[in-house]
């Protein structure tokens, strides 16, 4: 368990704690962050010496296996010295942050995201799974996204998050896709599965096109140009941000994820030009920019690009050493770079402002500051006895090596030796121009910052220096497993050590140094330095045009498509679907079967011309709505009719039942509506619609009968086989409700109940008594009030009838619930609502709740009796006089729905009954004349 | 009967989707209505027609009708019920909101909320 502790322990233990203390203040919320950090450190150290060791593990849990998704993790050489990295630094940025942020600002929420961060990308250096990689993988860009725009007010920060989360996360879709095709050739998403199957994948015709898009997932991350824009404008982060996630740790996740793969990609031709091309352009891009950005975290963030290419220029080489010096720089940026990040947020902390053009003499003011900044500028411009040296003179010997690399063989070494110069010369500017130069209307006097927020910074420039002087007793065995995680066990014999003796990279080394310093002078007294000005991002520029551009098309696209008019929004969908359902008939034709069991008979003829007569009447008249409604009717009543001569008495029953009430419904409701349809359709409508319609109608009719005259194979003869025994009733039908879909007819009482509360909701507000009810029965309708008085008890038993008889013979619960509410509806038509409704006194309400209560609690009965949810239990008690009665535990759940449907139905048309006529003016002057 | 039963479920499913696409709300109702018929014939037919063969198990029985899809369509007839309660629920309400019985709440000719007599 201990990966998933590591990771989780930041998410689930810091995000629950800070949310706990953050009222009492900062540092109690700054505490309850750090300790679950330091918690998780502690874990990974202890397994340290194991790794060390030349040990690796796996740890695995099943997640969504068939889909290749599990929690499985690794650890080892690699992922520890990431994972060191991410908590070591996160506990120091915790500390950091604590006095950066000031009094007013959430800091629990700061902590919260901080950690959702710090445990997505240990997720990543711990993953074994790649799906689950991708998952953390887009967490990481995720809480980067709340974090670059934690200031929600500006709106720089509000536009860098945005440009940064689609960057990344576009990149991230990218990898996804990459990782899904390497996925699909191995057969598994496991990383040593695809290191195993490695020449398979990688002789795949489609390896090029997945290596591509992890590539692109890799350079959008780690910010390669011509991606590199994002991560300026991330700048807008508050500084420990910046400093953790924006130069330390997130922006590693790309090289990381390549020398994670590097079993997998390292020494293919592609791959190695891709990435070495790509890592040292922007390696050079990044170094020249970042001499002219006048602000100290513009500069640190092109800076960042620039060594982030370099990392990756190194990673793409194919040799075991380049590998290793990837891996050690990595380290040595993170530390270096989050220490400058720290001095950079001091500085603008305490002079409030970050402009190298007003900044200047800080020397006097803050002299610890400065040394810290020397200290890790050093590191930084590859001088000698701090930790930035040593991995540049690994890859100035790197560089100068090269093979088959075709035109890059000669340009490398130069483009090398210009980068190096310019990164000197920026260093160079960083410390002169802040500390030593004369300062320029500074905002405020610069105050002293406070102890505790120097403190990140020292433990980082000691560790640059401990590295720098040091890495044999340090670093060493760690840059080793790292290494060795990345290149196998091909590492030649290798020391990392200061003193190589006289060499070609020393000299170039010592080149840079001069070249660098030279060139920051010429900057400064031959061009002005001060006094220029940036050109525009052209990258940010693009990326907003296209941003914008994308945003007017879909608002064109969602306008064409849906101008809010409903008829042209359903035109269009019922268009796609015939289209969609014509789709696959065009391409493999229609076979019609050749099986007509039933001969046509006289009265089929007559039912079935009844109901396209009844159909196309209502279409013909349905200006006139009454007529509409009673020609629909024809319809259903044909249907029933169908119904019960081919065999399905219960629909037959229900079909019926349903028929009159959607009658009775109709009916209610066009009392409150205009009673008729103006002619208002174009022709150019009708002729659309009508050819719509007709494409409907015949693609219907001619499925219809394609299916109808093929042999039927169904699963019914299961349920016809078992009914009787294992459900305990002969009509399979209803056995096949309440007992084989017993769950799917639960279900649906409670989609019923619901659409019939929410019928009743949308009334309210209008209920209140009709002008046309009388206070009491009209003498016109009086024979039939008394009539349905009379026949109330008779319909009752009737329906109770129908429901206890229910599982044997056509009935059961819904057609005695309709049967039941249909004799209540006649009271209602005979004697008015209120009359009706005060007579009966039933709480609609409580019999649908309770309706799917009963049928709720039958189901768990037969849990409680060690059985699955619904299933049924039958038993054939003998009574005197009635003989035997066939109970079934089923009844009970039947009754369920009997209650359910009784209510709604009764609700439903209560509630569209109990809306007053709205009467406008000229409505009321037609009654009044008529 | 095979052939009428097809054709007459094109037939209503025409109609209705033509009273589906109207401008009011009723006879989208109706339409709807009528679709929801339509559909359930469609699905019942799946379980092929067979005439006198009821699926209620008894001795002597040669031949049952498919109780599959006759279980599906049972509810489904009632869901419809809710359903077409439900609308017509909402259109009410809505020509009570609007003053307009059409589908966009807004008369498309005279671009205004009108008032037309029964």
């Amino acid at each position: 368990m201990t990966l998933p502790i590591i990771i989780l322990l930041p998410l689930l233990a810091g995000t629950a704690a800070t949310l706990l203390l953050q009222r009492r203040g900062f540092s109690a919320a700054a505490w309850a962050a750090a300790l679950p950090t330091a918690a998780s450190l502690a874990l990974l150290t202890y397994q340290t010496p194991t790794i060390l060791a030349g040990e690796r593990f796996l740890q695995s849990w099943q997640w969504l296996p068939d889909h290749g998704l599990n929690f499985s993790f690794r650890l080892d050489g690699l992922g520890l010295m990431f994972g060191l990295l991410i908590l070591g630094i996160g506990l120091l940025v915790i500390l950091y942050a604590r006095y950066y942020l000031s009094a007013q600002e959430p800091i629990g929420r700061f902590y919260a995201l901080l950690m959702l961060f710090m445990s997505a990308m240990l997720g990543i250096v711990f993953s074994e799974n790649a799906l689950l990689l991708l998952m953390f993988w887009e967490l990481t860009s995720l809480s980067s996204f709340l974090l670059i725009g934690f200031w929600t007010h500006s709106p720089l920060a509000r536009q860098g998050a945005r440009m940064a989360f689609a960057v990344t996360g576009g990149g991230g879709l990218a990898l996804l896709a990459g990782m899904l095709i390497i996925g699909n050739i191995a057969g598994s998403f496991e990383l040593s599965a695809w290191f195993t199957a490695r020449e398979t994948i990688r002789n795949h015709p489609q390896f090029n096109v997945a290596l591509g898009l992890i590539l692109l997932g890799a350079f959008t991350k780690s910010a390669q140009f011509p991606f590199h824009f994002w991560l300026p404008a991330a700048m807008a982060a508050p500084t420990p941000v910046s400093a953790y996630l924006h130069s330390a740790t997130m922006v590693k996740a790309g090289v990381f994820l390549l020398a994670r793969l590097y079993p997998l990609l390292g020494g293919n031709p592609m791959f190695e030009y891709v990435t070495t091309t790509v890592g040292l352009t922007t390696m050079v891009f990044g170094a020249y920019v970042a001499m002219f950005r006048h602000d100290l975290k513009g500069l640190l963030a092109y800076s960042t690009i620039s060594h982030l290419g370099l990392i990756m220029f190194l990673l793409g080489l194919d040799t075991p050493m380049s590998s290793l010096a990837a891996v050690f720089h990595i380290g040595n940026h993170a530390t270096f770079k989050a220490s400058l990040f720290m001095a950079a947020g001091i500085i603008d902390h305490e002079c409030g402002t970050r402009d190298m053009r007003r900044l200047g003499g800080l020397w006097r003011q803050m002299p610890q500051t400065a040394l810290l900044a020397i200290v890790a500028a050093s590191a930084m411009a590859g001088v000698p006895l701090f930790n930035g040296f040593l991995s540049k003179e690994m890859f100035f010997a790197e560089a100068l090596d090269l093979h088959d690399l075709l035109l890059l063989e000669d340009i490398a070494p130069v483009a090398v030796m210009l980068g190096s110069m310019f990164s000197v010369a920026y260093s160079v500017r960083f410390i002169h121009d802040v500390f030593f130069d004369e300062p320029h209307n500074l905002p405020h006097q610069p105050h002293k910052p406070p102890r505790y927020m120097k403190v990140p910074a020292e433990v980082l420039a000691v560790v640059c220096i401990a590295v720098g002087v040091l890495p044999g007793y340090t670093v060493a065995p760690l840059v080793d497993v790292a290494a060795r995680a990345v290149v196998g066990d091909a590492l030649p014999a290798y020391r990392i050590a200061l003193w190589h003796g006289f060499s070609l990279p020393l000299a170039m080394s010592a080149v840079a140094l001069v070249g660098g310093a030279v060139i920051y002078w010429l900057l400064r007294h031959r061009y002005d330095l001060h006094l220029h000005v940036p050109a525009h991002y052209t990258g940010r520029l693009l990326f907003q045009h296209a941003y914008d551009g994308s945003i007017v098309l879909a608002a064109r696209l969602t306008n064409q498509l849906h101008n809010g008019s409903l008829q042209r929004s359903l035109a269009l969908v019922i268009a796609t679907f015939l289209g969609l359902g014509a789709w696959p008939f065009v391409e493999h034709g229609l076979d019609i079967g050749k099986v007509t069991s039933s001969t046509l008979t006289p009265p089929g003829i007559v039912v079935g011309g009844a109901a396209m007569a009844g159909a196309l009447g209502a279409v013909w008249f349905h200006h006139t709505r009454v007529v509409a409604i009673v020609l629909a009717g024809v319809v259903g009543l044909a249907a029933s009719i169908a119904f019960a001569y081919f065999s399905a008495p219960d629909l037959a029953l229900t079909q019926l039942a349903i028929e009159v009430v959607s009658t009775l419904l109709l009916l209610i409701a066009l009392a409150l509506l205009p009673h008729s349809t103006p002619r208002e359709s174009t022709r150019r409508r009708k002729m659309r619609d009508t050819a719509l319609a007709a494409a409907a109608g015949a693609g219907v009719a001619v499925l219809s009968w394609a299916v109808l005259t093929r042999d039927q194979e169904s699963i019914a003869w299961f349920f016809l086989e078992n009914s009787l025994p294992r459900g305990g009733g002969h009509n399979v039908v209803n056995v096949l409700l309440v007992d084989f879909r017993g769950f799917d007819t639960f279900g649906e009482i409670i989609v019923l109940g619901i659409a019939a509360m929410c019928t009743w909701m949308l009334m309210d507000g209008l209920r209140g008594e009709r002008q046309a009810e009388r206070p009491s029965p009209a003498a016109d309708r009086m024979i039939f009030a008394v009539a349905a008085r009379i026949l109330l008890p008779f319909a009752l038993l009737v329906a109770l009838h129908m429901f206890l008889r229910g599982h044997d013979l056509p009935g059961g619960g819904f057609v005695a619930g309709l049967i039941a509410a249909l004799a209540l509806i006649m009271q209602y038509m005979g004697e008015g609502l209120r009359r009706m409704l005060a007579h009966i006194r039933i709480d609609f309400w409580l019999w649908i709740g309770g309706g799917v209560v009963i049928a709720g609690v039958t189901g768990l009965a037969s849990v409680v009796a060690g059985f699955p949810f619904l299933t049924s239990g039958t038993r054939h008690p003998v009574v005197p006089l009635l003989g035997e009665i066939p109970l079934v535990s089923a009844m009970g759940f039947d009754l369920g729905v009997f209650m359910t449907v009784l209510g709604t139905t009764l609700l439903i048309l209560t509630s569209i009954g109990q809306v007053h006529r709205k009467t406008s003016k000229t409505e009321e002057n037609q009654q009044w004349n008529s | 009967m095979e052939l009428i039963m097809a054709v007459g479920i094109g037939i209503v499913t025409a109609c209705a989707v033509y009273l589906l696409l109207r401008g009011r709300t009723f006879s989208m109702v109706l339409g709807l209505s009528m679709l929801s018929t339509a559909g359930n014939l469609f699905i019942f037919s799946m379980g092929r027609l067979r005439p006198g063969a009821s699926p209620i198990v008894a001795a002597g029985a040669e031949s049952y009708a498919d109780p599959v899809p006759q279980a599906l369509v049972l509810t489904a007839i009632v869901i419809g019920f809710g359903m077409t309660g439900f609308i017509m629920a909402l259109a009410v309400r809505m020509h009570h909101q609007t003053g307009s019985d059409h589908v966009d709440g807004l008369d498309p000719v005279l671009e205004r909320r009108p008032e037309h007599g029964p």
